[in-house]
């Protein structure tokens, strides 16, 4: 074939994908971006050109309080699933010996990716609610006198439960990072006398970044526009971004959550940059 | 080489175990609690067996339908599967060789992933809006679901192909097969096993996609609307129940996904 007939080919081929993300991925965010500048009447919502929902978005306490308390989930998700996944994807990748376990095991953590978020969620309500599992075993213990409330319907079981949701989004490519690590690598470091902590600061830590970048770069932009875990186990107080902008959205108000839309997208693109800035992820993609 | 296994090993071993008791834990305290009498409750403990509550779900319901919305979930995954596997497998067919505009190409790929997602739910719905077209589980849904289920599907395709080997191909087209005939009789069989699989992991995405369609599905809910609509009203265990039952559903799909993925790869080798 020519070269012009395989670029026409290759283009003819990658069409209905890009017009998939055309469609209903980037002309959406521009008309969010149009419409943050339009007007609401009270009823509807009419074109126009003014900076009122921005005014409105930045000079509202509501805000700055919401993104803090955004942040808050952020960096506590962050830092967990970090903590966790990491010693899991390393006992998998540099512990577990047989390549047939390693894929068996590695499943066992993805299936329930797979799953319902909501039931995921609800399924621990019988465990941490007042009468749940975990009060009966303390109260029987005689641990505590009376039952705990934070355990659910507060910012812990918030995070809780988007710690369970979104750590195989740090896993998947921590994993990933630590399988293409040259084992040989490892041998030379030993055979020059480092120790089992230096080789690991020294070499895997280092060779390991790439993935951890990735792994929170999804954790992070997951987290920033969450709603709906905010709102099933945050159980009305606990208040976040993607909650705000819900609840806007519930009451017609489509400009001003397309204002606070814009921010968050800004906000959110702003963290992945200093994530990529930090980490060079290139030699992963 | 086997080492000694050192106390690392162990204790890793053990954060392990307990990583996996905190995944499936909860997932199993809803499923004893699903299998109740009709005394059953929704917390512990569990005060007999029985299979009532399963069999409620069924039943017509004050607070919300089960039927329908399952129906609806199907056939929108069904869609999704299809749509899905269809673009990424063209999609990552092209991306085998590198031509202009391939990089953005794939960015915009990936930024549908880590867009947060009520921009999606908000955008289709201010499109539709604008449009004056009414919102839909078949149009506007479908187009949220995609946004989700295509870059995965693409991803893991691209994946396949990394470790495609093109000697077959080239092989094809030497004795004079046509780009099409090179195609459905050499590299679709070859990739077969992988379409299936990834196939049902795009349905199984649809199948409980919740927050990109949560504000545009219209009239007709989807299955996981249905049952967060369920969270607020129903209080018995009809909706662990439920719970149980999608799960299962789910759970099923992967293992034939699983299945089907081995055993067609096996009769490949043969």
């Amino acid at each position: 074939m020519t070269k012009l007939g395989k670029a026409v080919q290759s283009y003819l081929l990658v069409t209905p994908q890009t017009l998939v993300f055309l469609l209903f991925l980037l002309f959406p965010i521009v008309m969010i971006a149009v419409v943050s500048f339009w007007q609401f009447n009270g009823y509807a919502m009419v074109p126009a050109f003014s900076f009122e929902n921005y005014l409105n978005v930045f000079q509202s306490e509501v805000t700055l309080k919401t993104y803090l308390n955004t942040f808050k989930f952020v960096a506590l998700v962050w830092l967990f699933t970090l903590l966790i996944g990491y010693p899991v994807a390393y006992f998998l990748s540099f512990y577990v010996e047989e390549l047939r376990w390693q894929v068996i095991l590695f499943l066992v953590c993805t299936i329930p990716f797979w799953t319902s978020n909501i039931i995921r969620m609800i399924s621990w309500v019988p465990l941490l609610g007042k009468g749940g599992l975990v009060n009966q075993l303390l109260l029987q213990l005689n641990l505590i006198q009376q039952p705990l409330e934070f355990l659910l319907y507060s910012d812990f079981a918030v995070v809780l439960g988007m710690v369970h949701l979104y750590i195989i989004f740090m896993i998947a490519p921590i994993f990933n990072s630590l399988m293409r690590i040259d084992r040989t690598l490892i041998t030379a470091a030993e055979d020059m006398g480092a120790s089992g902590l230096q080789i690991f600061q020294e070499v895997i830590l280092p060779l390991s970044a790439p993935g951890i970048a990735i792994g929170s770069i999804f954790v992070v932009t997951l987290v920033m526009g969450e709603f709906v875990t905010v709102r099933l186990m945050g159980g009305g107080q606990a208040a976040s971004v993607g909650k705000l902008i819900q609840t806007q959205i519930g009451s017609l108000q489509y400009p001003l959550a397309a204002a606070n839309a814009i921010l968050l997208l800004v906000v959110t693109l702003m963290l992945v940059v200093s994530i990529l800035r930090v980490v060079d992820i290139r030699k992963e993609l | 080489m086997r080492r000694q296994r050192s106390p690392v090993f162990y204790s890793l071993a053990a954060f392990f175990g307990l990583f996996v008791l905190f995944l499936y834990g909860p997932m199993i305290t809803i499923f004893m609690l699903s299998l109740q009498g009709p005394d059953g409750a929704l917390t512990f403990p569990v005060r007999s067996f029985g299979f009532y509550w399963l069999g409620q779900v069924f039943q017509e319901q004050r607070v919300g339908n089960f039927i329908e919305p399952f129906q609806r979930s199907l056939l929108l995954g069904a869609l999704v599967m299809v749509l899905s596997v269809g673009c990424a497998v063209m999609a990552s067919l092209a991306f085998r060789r590198r031509f202009k505009g391939s990089i953005l190409i794939f960015y915009l790929t990936i930024s549908s992933l880590i867009v947060p997602s009520i921009l999606i739910s908000l955008g289709i719905g201010v499109v539709f809006q604008v449009l004056g077209v009414q919102t839909n589980w078949f149009t506007s849904g479908l187009g949220a679901h995609l946004t989700w289920a295509l870059p995965i599907a693409f991803l893991i395709m691209i994946g396949v192909f990394n470790r495609f080997n093109p000697a077959y191909e080239e092989a094809a087209r030497d004795l004079g097969a046509s780009g099409f005939a090179t195609f459905g009789q050499i590299v679709l069989p070859l990739i077969a096993p992988s379409v299936v699989g990834v196939g049902l992991l795009c349905f199984t995405l649809s199948y409980d996609e919740f927050t990109r369609t949560s504000l545009i599905s219209g009239q007709y809910n989807t299955l996981p609307l249905e049952i967060f609509g369920m969270t607020t009203n129903v209080t018995s265990p009809a909706l662990y129940a439920v719970g149980t039952l999608t799960t299962l559903f789910s759970f099923s799909i992967i293992l034939i996904a699983f299945i089907a993925y081995s055993l067609y790869s096996r009769r490949q080798r043969q």
